[in-house]
């Protein structure tokens, strides 16, 4: 397909404004740029189909099932595209909420951040939220900024956090950029943490564990409370990595398990767009430990009306105003319209429904773990590599059958892993269709491998030349 | 209500084939002192009724006023075909681009935004977004930290004071020390803003060349829009230009999402962080789009990643390449000069407040008011207008200081209305 710069006639125009009613104004030419900027120079109609055709060669929830682990793709209410949409939303300018003279103009926004950090709170068991972080990659720096506040005030010397080596990428990395070592603990054959290698990791210089519950490999840490006890003995903090609690929301808080601080992702658990990539929202809630280093400022309630405060020993501003406004009013009307039982039985569905198509699978393709599952199953396409199939040939194969691909190669612990996350949002038909063509690939894979190392042959492109694109880093025209 | 579409019957048949009989058994391995000690969630409520609710929410604020309240984040003209087209599901609900043959529509559209981008700041390499103009300054300092392995980030006063206060917050435990001043002696980088927090617009190409001199790298955060005027980054000598990509098409939405962008020459790609997409063919030699030097990213390289960002803004940077190519060349320099031209006619009707700006302005200037400029902010609210931003709330100014911008939106009308109401109110 052409680019839209490759349709671009000399002086063709969509918006036009009305003429200037003041004079010119000129700045000097020095301040001033020599050309104008290269842009398409394109008719409406022209940005319209080009866009609406480049969507069309897109895999979404509203076209296909997209059973992506650790992504949690389940469908995104139109409901909370709608009111989201407001124009009393839209139109509010972020900085009514930096003098407080202009506070009573932004009441309504108050009001919902106020109420959604409260119900996040109650469903997390946490005492605290802050909408602040920008998705979970900013709340997991975030929470590792707070830990590394708590031990400076407290005169620990503490440079190290604890990762288990089935956790995602964005841990260990948002522990580094915060600032702190980052050191693996190894996950048993079971797929759950070693306990014995934890304590034999945990000392003195440890900040902070942070988990992932259920895991990635999509279990339950059985021991996760001892583990919180070991690490709250020498004062090492738990961070609560949020992206599965749509498997366990109403059933388990992270804060009764002994967490102190964790992220949700708004764009998995409380069913937000993920827009191809973003915008998410990674909003962090705290338990005691942590209360007086949330980011800041934070709405308070004040009498009748909201405004804003500081907590005492804050960390400051980790975004410019209170996050991703519009996805947190996404994710309130969700919350609203679902409600405590509703909640529930997004967690019973999503474990339900994983469950169902583990089940289905676990002949045909080789379990990762024993499980017992939750809202995801690991898979390993290891033993297919001796007919030459792996992994991406089976992600290919699904995608020429109208199936977005698992996760695949994630988790690392994992070899030619396929991590499969069908959501509560799925019917049982589209499960057994998923099924049937996994079935369908697997025998591929064994009699006719070659058919499946050709996949995809139905989308607009075949499988791309990645070294070309890294060695030529065409990425502009 | 859970949009759970499995019936009944279907989940008694789905647990049959997994061999249990009630769904709670799917829960039995996790012991009942793991379980939530309370869960007080209100029941549900209808679409209608929480529709109501939202909108009756959404109607306690004022979006409604006249605007003339900037400070990094404008209230422009947003054409009805972004909504339309970035609101179509198939670029919504799809996520990160990981099937490429999938995801051509995300890919390609990534692609382009990389080189609206670049062609718009005269850089080498736009990455797919970052979260928003704040932590883009922060990318942009531990990117300098890394390529000149030095430990000082010098911050010019020309930055808004929000992204330096954020800047603070994620280096707190990095051992970095933060300046303040434009002296790039044994800096990684001096960060600049261009136009300033207050309005002044400058030509940074000697400070540029200062900073290379010294071994520094000019990190300047640039408002895309005004480069439908001004000089842009790339030929001041930027070596790390980032911006609150809110001007190009993104509602104002209390704070966002909105969009990260940031850009770099040549030779530092390697080390830029975020997302980037490339040009590449298939087997059948068809044009494609891929993501590329994945190496650098956190589900490659873990705590050695340039970045731990996963989830990005690509939504928001879907809208600003289709606002670009709605204004097009012509359309976008036609924007900001009218943004110019209207607040250099405010500028004079306000002659009964003291200017603070020595030099050139873009579409934003800063007065002295004879009174507090929160209380004229109230009274003006009365009236029906966003009289600006008291700049003592943001700690960058006296109590009767008062930060104006003017948009493409703002009529002659509004403009004179507006300069009498203010005056006025300072009577
Ligand atoms: C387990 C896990 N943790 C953290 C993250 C990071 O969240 P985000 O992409 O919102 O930054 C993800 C996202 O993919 C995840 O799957």
């Amino acid at each position: 397909m052409e680019l839209i710069f490759e349709k671009s006639r000399p002086g063709r125009r969509a918006v036009v404004f009305d003429p200037l009613d003041v004079p010119e104004a000129t700045l000097p030419p020095a301040l001033c740029r020599e050309e104008p900027a290269a842009l398409p120079e394109v008719g409406e109609l022209d940005v319209v189909r080009h866009f609406s055709r480049l969507s069309q060669r897109n895999f979404g929830i509203d076209t296909h099932f997209y059973p992506l682990g650790s992504c949690t793709m389940k469908y995104n209410p139109k409901m909370a595209e709608a009111v989201a949409a407001h124009p009393g939303f839209l139109a509010l300018h972020p900085h009514l909420a930096s003098a407080p003279a202009m506070w009573p103009l932004c009441q309504g926004a108050f009001e919902l951040i106020f109420e959604l950090e409260r119900l996040l709170a109650g469903i997390a068991g946490m005492r605290q939220v802050s909408l602040q972080p920008i998705a979970g990659a900013h709340g997991e720096l975030t929470g590792t900024l707070m830990i590394a506040a708590y031990h400076r005030e407290k005169g620990n010397a503490r440079d190290t956090i604890l990762i288990p080596d089935s956790a995602h990428g964005t841990n260990p990395a948002s522990a580094a950029i915060a600032g702190f070592k980052v050191v693996e603990v190894p996950s048993l054959p079971d797929g759950t943490l070693d306990p014995e290698a934890f304590r034999k990791a945990l000392n003195e210089s440890v900040a902070g564990v942070m988990m992932t519950c259920p895991n990635t490999h999509g279990l339950f840490e059985p021991r996760v409370r001892e583990i919180a006890q070991m690490a709250h003995e020498t004062d090492a903090l738990m961070y609560y990595d949020g992206a599965n609690l749509n498997a366990i929301i109403g059933e388990c808080r992270p804060g009764d398990l002994g967490f102190d601080v964790m992220h949700f992702n708004l764009h998995k658990t409380f069913a937000t767009p993920h827009g191809m990539g973003g915008p998410g929202s990674g909003p962090v809630g705290v338990g005691e430990r942590l209360e007086a280093f949330l980011p800041g400022p934070r709405v308070v309630r004040d009498g009748n009306a909201f405004g804003l405060a500081s907590p005492p020993r804050s960390i400051g501003r980790i975004s410019a105003f209170f996050g991703n406004f519009l996805i947190a009013v996404r994710a309130y009307a969700y919350i609203l319209h679902l409600g405590g039982d509703g909640l529930r039985q997004v967690a019973h569905n999503a474990v339900l429904n994983a469950n169902y198509v583990y089940a289905r699978l676990k002949d045909l393709f080789e379990p990762a773990f024993d499980g017992p599952f939750m809202h995801e199953c690991v898979f390993s396409a290891a033993p297919l590599a001796k007919h030459g199939v792996h992994a991406l040939d089976i992600a290919k194969a699904l995608l020429d059958r109208g199936f977005h691909a698992p996760t695949v190669y994630f988790p690392l612990t994992v070899k030619e892993s396929l991590m499969i996350e069908p959501t509560e949002t799925e019917s049982k038909e589209t499960l057994d269709a998923f099924c049937d063509a996994m079935a369908e690939i697997a025998r591929l894979a064994a009699r006719e491998p070659e058919t499946l190392h050709a996949a995809p042959v139905t989308l607009p492109v075949g499988r791309l030349d990645e070294v070309r694109a890294a060695r030529e880093l065409n990425c502009r025209v | 209500m859970s949009f759970v579409p499995v019936t009944p019957v279907e989940q008694a048949e789905m647990l049959a084939t997994i061999g249990l009989t009630k769904i709670e058994a799917l829960f039995q391995h996790i012991p009942e002192s793991l379980r939530a000690t309370s869960w007080d969630v209100p029941p549900g409520q209808s679409e209608m009724a929480v529709r109501a609710r939202l909108a009756q929410l959404a109607g306690h604020g004022d979006g409604t006023r006249i605007c003339f309240l900037g400070g990094g984040y404008y209230d422009h003209f947003v054409p009805a075909a972004v909504d339309a087209l970035a609101s179509r599901g198939e670029f919504a609900t799809a996520y990160t681009p990981y099937q490429p043959e999938a995801a051509q529509g995300t890919l390609q559209s990534i692609y382009e935004y990389q080189s609206a981008v670049c062609r718009l700041t005269g850089m080498d390499f736009a990455n797919a977004s970052l979260y928003d103009g704040g932590t883009a300054v922060f990318e942009a300092a531990t990117m300098a930290v890394r390529l000149t392995r030095r430990q000082h980030i010098v911050c010019h006063d020309s930055l808004n004071p929000l992204y330096r206060e954020i800047l603070e917050t994620h280096t707190a435990n990095l051992g970095l020390e933060l300046l303040d001043g434009d002296d790039p002696a044994g800096a990684a980088c001096v960060i600049v803003q261009n136009p300033a927090f207050l309005g002044d617009v400058r030509d940074f190409a000697p400070l540029a060349q200062r900073c290379h001199e010294a071994g520094a790298l000019l990190i300047m955060s640039f408002y895309p829009l005004s480069l439908g005027l001004l000089k842009t980054p790339g030929a001041m000598g930027a070596d790390i230009a980032v911006a609150e990509g809110q001007s190009l098409g993104v509602p104002l939405s209390f704070g966002g999402p909105y969009l990260g962008i940031l850009t770099t020459r040549k030779e530092h790609v390697r080390r830029m962080p975020g997302r980037l997409a490339a040009a590449t063919e298939d087997a059948q030699g068809r044009r494609g789009f891929v993501l590329t030097l994945q190496a650098r990213e956190q589900h490659i390289r873990r705590e050695k990643a340039m970045s731990n960002i996963c989830s990005n803004e690509a939504l928001i940077a879907l809208r600003a390449l289709i606002y670009l190519c709605l204004l097009g060349k012509e359309g976008l320099r036609e924007a900001a000069a009218h943004c110019h031209a209207k607040a250099e006619f405010l500028k004079r009707r306000l002659s009964f407040a003291r200017l603070l700006n020595p030099g050139p302005t873009f579409n934003e200037f800063a007065i002295r008011l004879p009174r507090k400029a929160q209380e004229v902010c109230a009274a003006l609210a009365e009236q029906g207008y966003l009289a600006g931003l008291p700049l003592s709330a943001v700690g960058r100014g006296e109590e009767t200081d008062l930060l104006v911008a003017v948009t493409e939106q703002r009529t002659r009308a509004q403009l004179d209305a507006f300069a009498e109401a203010l005056a006025r109110a300072c009577r």
